[in-house]
């Protein structure tokens, strides 16, 4: 036991004292998601307040062939440039980006309208490009506004209840909640906590076996009177230390980040205060070990510590699978998948988010299948730590 | 004491050492010479219990290392090949990290590891980080650390490779000292000058196994040669090449 703490308080001030290490463990693994988190928030509220609050540019052509209409749009917020181009050369124009939107109105609009007829419109814009496909239903969601106005008054003037035009009306019952909406965003929140898990314990990991090895400082470790089990249990250690402080350092960042954005534009509220900040620690922190353990097994794999870096990065984007798998097949907490790693924490902590209840069952299967998975991956790696060929 | 005998060892197609045996007594500076690739090395490593032998026996203070190796281990203090220190650590706080994992604690620690630093003479940089420490004060850092249990038993992998004159020279002295003391050392080197101007005993190693023992006059008178190094090169040829 006092071999243990001896490994483990070494490793611990070695790498306090590592600028490396620390830089990655508290700056770069837990910062990387919440500004990423800011950076995407910012602007995702940035494209829906855009397109709310500022007028809609509409270039018309043969503007004096409707006027009611554009009087109408210009009502509800619309900025009318009339412009003279035929359809073909408007279609150019959209297609060179001259315009954004076109309005294009028939000649004979004028005269169907006063007949009472079908009068038609063409909107000329550029579906695949988000921010104008957005405009362009606004655009349509006024004009087709509009027409169902007249359409009810014109039924009105002909003694008919405009509501036989609407044999069906749909209600639509809206059960998502407004933290429902944030956690389609906050979904990769899970992802970064695990990240930056492992960012915080990837250097020591290496060091573990190939960064020793590759400094000469292995072997001489190795003439001491302390098992290597031993050896190996007080590094790992450390290395979950560091990791669950990475971990801490990210969910206080994310505190801070999600306290200041303003995520209620967006209809979305989070609630995630010190409260969810802890629950979201004790959830998450049995993967240290988990982490740990693949970090050592694949580091004691490599000769130098520049080989195992590289593998670092594939190692990190591990975790990403089973989180794909869960949110591509839209997966609930269920039993089955509390039992695998990365997957659990991430639906545990998407539930948290959204403000709702966690089941204790699951939780507790979530961290004892995390533990025990641990466990072998760590038994993996002592029995690597054994090898003779450790010493390369 | 150290005890090898008939030792075996090889890494895949390779045969490292093939039959190796010797004794280190108390008391003595023993040297295991021999070229590069000879298997001093990995004489020295199923010693320290890094790699276990195929075959044969080796014994510390007649301990085996193969059934026993924790208690041969702290009987026995190290120096691998090259220092190996903790470049975030002090040179202090090196050797205090192998003390507390040699079992010492509180000011029993304490007084070895000054003890150490006073051996070794290394007061003026104890206190400040190895790293760009001069391979000279590595070598000393690195053998404090090995010794600051006070074994009986002392094995150095070629200690003064890449130390200056005067480095040697300090090295040499504590080797010395330790010897004084009545305790077995164990010295590995390629350079025949180097184990002659120290060593009681020779063992020398050629191609896996031992082709001579004794001291340095020994050598001589039994190859014939009144040179060192003629004696050196015609010990680790084998007696067919040389005809040629």
């Amino acid at each position: 036991m006092s071999h243990l703490s001896t490994v483990f308080f070494k490793e611990i001030r070695d790498n306090f004292r590592d600028r490396r290490t620390m830089l990655s463990a508290l700056v770069f693994g837990p910062l990387f998601g919440p500004v990423m988190f800011a950076v995407l928030i910012s602007m995702t509220l940035k494209q829906a307040t855009d397109s709310k609050t500022q007028p809609l540019e509409l270039a018309v052509i043969g503007a004096d062939y409707a006027p009611s209409l554009l009087h109408y749009l210009e009502s509800e917020d619309t900025e009318i440039e009339p412009i003279e181009l035929t359809t073909d050369e408007a279609v150019e124009a959209v297609k060179d980006g001259t315009y954004e939107l076109v309005l294009s109105i028939d000649e004979a609009f004028g005269e169907q309208w006063t007949e009472a007829r079908s009068a038609r419109v063409s909107i000329v814009m550029d579906n695949s490009d988000s921010s104008i496909s957005r405009k362009g239903r606004r655009a349509r969601g006024m004009i087709s506004g509009y027409s169902r106005q007249i359409g009810a008054m014109r039924l009105l003037a002909r003694g008919v209840d405009p509501s036989v035009m609407r044999p069906i009306t749909i209600d639509e019952i809206d059960t998502s909640t407004p933290s429902g909406r944030a956690a389609l965003i906050l979904g990769m929140l899970s992802y970064f906590l695990l990240f930056a898990m492992l960012a915080g314990g990837m250097y020591l990991a290496i060091d573990t076996t190939a960064g020793e090895r590759e400094r000469g400082s292995l072997e001489p470790l190795l003439t001491l009177p302390v098992k290597r089990s031993t050896l190996l249990i007080g590094k790992l250690l450390a290395t979950c230390l560091f990791m669950s402080v990475s971990l801490a350092l990210a969910l206080i960042a994310f505190a801070v980040v999600l306290q200041f954005m303003p995520l209620q534009q967006l209809g979305m509220s989070v609630d995630f205060g010190p409260k969810q900040v802890i629950t979201a620690f004790v959830v998450t922190v049995p993967f240290a070990l988990i982490g740990a353990a693949l970090l050592t097994v694949v580091a004691s794999f490599t000769k130098t510590f520049k080989e195992a870096q590289s593998y670092m990065n594939i190692t990190m984007l591990l975790p990403t699978l089973p989180i794909i798998v869960a949110a591509v097949n839209n997966l609930r907490p269920s039993l089955t998948w509390m039992t695998v790693p990365s997957m659990s924490q991430h639906l545990l902590i998407l539930d948290l988010v959204k403000g709702e209840p966690l089941q204790p069952l699951f939780v507790a299967v979530s961290i004892g299948s995390s533990l025990i998975i641990g466990t072998i991956l760590t038994l993996i790696a002592i029995h690597l730590y054994k090898r003779e060929g450790l010493l390369g | 004491m150290i005890r090898v005998q008939n030792i075996k060892k090889s890494f895949g197609d390779v045969i490292a050492v093939s039959d190796v045996s010797f004794t280190a007594p108390d008391g003595q500076i023993t040297g295991l010479l021999g070229p590069n690739g000879a298997g001093k090395s990995t004489t020295m490593r199923v010693l320290y219990t890094a790699i276990k032998p195929e075959a044969g026996q080796a014994l510390i203070d007649n301990i085996d290392v193969a059934t026993q190796p924790l208690q041969a281990r702290a009987r026995l203090g190290a120096l691998p090949h090259g220092a190996g220190l903790y470049q975030q650590l002090t040179a202090r706080e090196n050797i205090a990290y192998f003390a507390a994992m040699h079992g010492l604690r509180g000011q029993q620690a304490k007084d070895r590891v000054d003890e150490m630093i006073d051996l070794l003479e290394i007061g003026d940089f104890a206190d400040r980080r190895t790293k760009g420490f001069s391979q000279g004060q590595k070598t000393k850092v690195a053998l404090a650390r090995a010794l600051v249990h006070g074994p009986q038993n002392v094995i150095l992998d070629e200690p003064t490779n890449g130390l200056d004159v005067m480095a040697t020279r300090s090295l040499r002295k504590i080797i010395r000292k330790l010897r004084d003391q009545g305790k077995c050392v164990l010295f590995s080197s390629h350079v025949m000058q180097e184990v002659a101007a120290l060593c009681d005993d020779i063992v020398i190693i050629a191609g896996g196994a031992v082709s001579m023992t004794g001291s340095t006059e020994d050598i001589k008178q039994n190859t014939g040669s009144d040179d060192l190094e003629d004696a050196f090169v015609r010990a680790i040829t084998p007696a067919g090449e040389m005809l040629r």
